[in-house]
């Protein structure tokens, strides 16, 4: 890191290409599509936030939350924001071995996440809520569910990410890419800090 | 680029010979494979004007049973299935996918740029349209078409009332499109902002490209509520939620809320991209700079941010309340504001003028009147009391064919007829065009305007015949008549293309002494664009290159534009442009093979689906997006300083990569640019 | 140093300009402790909305937690996403999404009755 060559830069590495803003194409769109999600689980939250007092019968999610439990699993995801954040820093510095490990942490916190959700969905299932019992469980149900449909497939391009680097793929001139897919991982994560608190935690 | 018939590369991750990336841009794989922009921007218009054939077909059987009282043309069944094709055809794989066509065919030209930022998920955009549209159409064959009308309203799309697979045929294919939509938003918006020539700052750019940005940020902001409302949708259909069902709790109008919300701002995608054309047309035609080009750009703006708080003007008959109601009232009113500037600044760019009626600034000229009278017609919607009577009748047909056929087909036509020389090296033949128009504009006038009064009288929509003595028989018959009008019209001109295609003359680049960069490129477009990037001093660059104004204010010819047509690429030049891929196509078809499976329940079609639609992500992921040339290939060597091929092996996460150009190019440092904020 | 699993020449000089912009670029990044005390604090954030679950049901325990809730958003798109520090188009492009649709969803929950002024 210290034996940087006086190379006259004869071109940028092609992550750093000239644009008009100075931003990369790559991140310029990451946050426009997430500027777009805004919108999707808007519409979602909203549909909950409708329906959460029109069940006609059956059990209502309210009656139903284990809050402890969900409070872990919010308190997991969260932490896998930090170790996403601790990888995006190691590429920068061009520590392979560390960005490896945050990465895998950061997709193991993702799947603990993941199966804290399932855990948590059969346990409502089993006690008589699915998604078409009443109009708050469907919005429920499909709120958690894109949200976890979200995280999955955050926690397959975080595995991809670990297998690029080990093949050598992701050299530090690269971290870019890391800190797009961190990007991803955050507004995941930013999104169930909305749902804990408008879902489970609003009176 | 020399076009290499024997494929090289490979893709990383599949055996040898199996499946290798291919190099070729000619013939039939030449355009499956293709991620050029032009190219794309040619498919997608080919594909939009069938499209637009087959929704005339419906306008014409809609017609005709409606010609006459108690029709027997079309039985209610059908009626309701063509009426809901057409709108859906004409609004997604029509005027969308036309304007897309510009979109992608010019912002690239204009902007100064080589491609897109994504070239690969811009053909994976026009993939899933094409793929959407066909499976839509597909329901012909399975069962029958959507049948809810383009705007699905609850509860009557709901499982009880519409117990077929029509609606989920509706569901899915939407879905589908606006995929495709929400990437080809994203990718543009990318483009434009972060792709622009140096020197070429936003309030320089052509105004069509302007309109194209906010366009797309419209769409990129509007399909996912869309999206979530076909996913409501499609739950209470395939999994008995309740979302929109009042018994349980559910409201029928959260569907309304929410496609319109939607549906508000995807009809401003509609007109912004023709408005953005006329603006392009109408300077040249006059041989004047835009009237007001920062105040048009400015509307274009505030037209986008203004038509997310007008949504509930298409529930005004919901009964949501007097606020509510009151509200969108005015705020409907206020949109027509930055709409009527526009209409003022294109009479002040007509004004004094150096006219030349030529095919496209006679439909410039029409978009101007048709599009006006629509949006009269509009701002009488926007009071409420007014549009209690009008809503759901002929009156309000007629407002929105005004501004979107008067409106957006007028002006997409005259795009075509406008930039036909750049794209195919031809012009149009102009008699022909003429004809085109005037049949056009008359057939349409004698369909839509009658609307106007059997609306007023009381004739409502989505009926498929109407008792003889309710009066409305009359206009009837005039508005269908005027259909085979706009019919002949539209044959005019398909044999023009054809005639031109045979014996047209092959034109110059800059056939009609134009304004914008895109007409310094040589006929046709080389697949790089511009062999130098240019360098923006003005807007209306390429003019101001060519003309200048003496102490009178006359223009002065200083330069022919021959002088600024850039030349070709030798052997010498080393531009890289990305190779072609067959990876988007592959992910593409992933979507209608998951739709299918959904729709029939046949889960393990729709678990290969969703692994064809990854696994197409992830090869495409893998591949890098310009593969290394050649080294057996002499006329590929890179020259100094070109990127390796241990770089370019690395990641492409998003397919991108924008084409760049290799030292032994002009591009200017950045230290010279304007940057923008 | 630097962790290859490449060695290739060519690779190696490329790598050492990308060093050198990369460098440049963390300007303006916390370091690695920063990281683990915001965690650490949106843990602490946390850990008292749960608190305030267990309380009285109320208008200003729901407010307080939405006021929460909105602190922690923008901890994390500001600190760990870093908008906090990058290009202003940036943020300006997420302020767009995340009014426009709070915007949007406020409204039609007034219409829907669902919020009241």
């Amino acid at each position: 890191m210290a034996e940087i060559a006086a190379h006259p830069p004869a071109h940028h590495a092609d992550t750093h290409h000239q644009t008009s803003t100075g931003i990369s194409n790559e991140k310029l769109a990451m946050w426009a599509f997430l500027g777009s999600e805004c919108m999707l689980f808007g519409a979602l939250i909203s549909t909950y936030i409708l329906y959460r007092h029109k069940a006609v019968s059956g059990p209502t999610p309210h009656s139903l939350y284990d809050i402890p439990f969900t409070s872990v699993s919010s308190f997991v995801l969260l932490m896998s924001s930090l170790s996403m954040a601790l990888a995006v820093a190691a590429i920068q510095r061009g520590d392979q071995r560390r960005l490896r490990v945050w990465l895998s942490t950061t997709a193991l916190l993702g799947s603990i996440f993941i199966g804290g959700q399932i855990y948590e969905f059969t346990s409502f299932i089993r006690r008589g809520m699915t998604i078409k019992t009443n109009v708050t469980s469907g919005a429920f149900f499909v709120l958690t569910g894109f949200h976890g449909v979200h995280v999955t497939l955050g926690i397959i391009m975080l595995l991809s990410l670990v297998s690029l680097s080990i093949r050598g793929k992701i050299p530090q001139s690269k971290a870019e890419i890391i800190e797009i897919a961190g990007l991803y991982w955050h507004f995941v994560d930013i999104v169930w800090i909305i749902i804990f608190t408008v879902v489970y935690l609003i009176p | 680029m020399a076009a290499i018939s024997e494929p090289v590369a490979r893709s990383p991750l599949l055996p040898e010979r199996f499946m290798k990336r291919p190099k070729s841009t000619e013939g039939f794989m030449g355009w499956v494979t293709t991620i050029d922009h032009k190219r794309i921007g040619i498919l997608y218009g080919v594909t939009a004007f069938i499209f637009f054939l087959v929704g005339g077909c419906e306008a014409l059987l809609i017609r005709l049973q409606l010609a006459t009282p108690n029709g027997k043309i079309l039985t209610a069944q059908v009626y309701n299935q063509v009426f809901t094709m057409h709108g859906t055809t004409m609004v997604f794989l029509v005027i969308m996918p036309m304007s897309a066509a510009f979109f992608n065919y010019l912002v690239p030209l204009q902007i100064g740029a080589r491609d897109v930022a994504f070239p690969r998920l811009n053909a994976f955009s026009y993939w899933m349209f094409l793929l959407g549209g066909l499976f839509l159409y597909s329901s012909l064959l399975l069962g029958g078409m959507p049948n809810g009308g383009w705007f699905g309203y609850a509860p009557n799309t709901s499982i009880t009332y519409s117990p077929g697979h029509n609606i989920d045929f509706w569901v899915f294919g939407l879905l589908i499109l606006g995929v495709g939509s929400t990437a080809s938003a994203a990718n543009l918006i990318v483009t434009t902002i972060n792709m622009r020539a140096p020197g070429m700052r936003l309030l320089r750019m052509p105004i069509f490209s302007w309109m194209s940005l906010v366009a797309n940020f419209l769409l990129l902001f509007a399909m996912p509520v869309i999206t979530i409302a076909l996913f409501l949708l499609m739950f209470d259909r395939q999994w008995g939620t309740h979302f929109f069902d009042p018994l349980a709790g559910g409201d029928p109008v959260l569907w309304q809320q929410l496609f319109w919300i939607f549906g508000h701002p995807e009809v401003y995608i509609l007109v912004l991209p023709a408005m953005g054309i006329v603006s392009e047309i109408m300077p040249v035609f006059a041989r004047k700079p835009l009237f007001g080009y920062p105040v048009m750009v400015f509307s274009g703006i505030a037209i986008g941010f203004m038509g997310w708080g007008v949504w509930v003007h298409h529930m005004f008959a919901v009964g949501l309340g007097p606020v509510a109601t009151a509200a969108f009232s005015v705020s409907t009113m206020l949109i027509a504001v930055p709409t009527g500037v526009k209409i003022f600044n294109w009479l002040g760019t007509l004004w004094g003028g150096s006219l030349r009626f030529r095919t496209p600034m006679l439909f410039a000229i029409g978009f101007v009147l048709m599009f006006t009278i629509g949006g009269l017609s509009g701002v009488t919607h926007a009071l409420v009391p007014a549009d209690r009577q009008q809503t759901d009748t002929y009156y309000i047909v007629a407002h929105f064919h005004y501004v979107l056929f008067g409106g957006s087909i007028l002006g997409l036509f005259g795009g075509i007829y406008y930039w036909y020389p750049k794209i195919f090296g031809k012009k149009l033949d102009e008699r022909l065009g003429t004809w085109h128009f005037w049949v056009t504009i008359i057939g349409f006038n004698m369909t839509f305007g009658p609307f106007h009064i059997l609306g007023l009288q009381g004739m409502p929509r989505r009926i498929y015949t109407y008792a003889s003595n309710m009066g409305w028989n009359l206009w009837n018959m005039v508005s269908t008549i005027g259909s085979f009008i706009i019919a002949a019209g539209t044959l005019i001109f398909i044999y023009n293309v054809r005639k031109t295609d045979q014996h047209g003359e092959q034109v110059g680049p800059d056939p009609w002494d134009a304004r914008t960069l895109e007409w310094i490129t040589p006929n046709p477009t080389p697949d790089y664009n511009y062999i130098e990037v240019p360098v923006v001093t003005h807007q209306d660059d390429f003019w101001h290159k060519k003309y200048a104004e003496d102490e009178t204010g006359r223009l002065v010819k200083v330069a022919d534009s021959a002088q600024f047509i850039q030349r070709r690429a030798t052997a010498d030049d080393h531009i890289h442009m990305p190779s072609p891929s067959f990876w988007p196509l592959v992910a593409a078809f992933g979507a209608p093979i998951i739709a299918y499976g959904q729709i029939y329940h046949f889960y393990f079609v729709s678990a290969f689906g969703v692994v064809t639609l990854l696994g197409g992500l992830y090869a495409w992921g893998l591949e890098p997006s310009t593969e290394p040339p050649d080294p057996d290939d002499e006329h590929q060597q890179p020259a100094v300083g070109a990127p390796v091929a241990g770089e370019l092996a690395g990641v492409g996460a998003s397919g991108g990569g924008d084409p760049t150009l290799t030292s032994g190019d002009t591009f200017k440092p950045a230290g010279t640019e304007d940057l923008d904020d | 140093m630097t962790d290859h699993t490449t060695t290739e020449v060519t690779e190696e000089s490329e790598e050492e300009l990308a060093v050198e912009a990369a460098l440049e670029s963390r300007h303006g990044h916390p370091s690695d402790m920063t990281y683990v005390g915001i965690a650490f604090g949106l843990a602490v954030l946390t850990a008292i909305e749960v608190g305030l679950y267990y309380l009285k049901a109320s208008t200003e325990t729901a407010l307080t937690l939405l006021v929460l809730m909105a602190i922690k958003f923008s901890i994390v798109v500001g600190f760990f996403m870093h908008l906090r520090f990058d290009s202003p188009v940036l943020r300006r492009l997420f302020v767009l999404g995340i009014v426009l649709a709070v915007t949007i969803y406020v409204i039609i929950l007034l219409m829907f009755g669902i919020l009241h002024f």
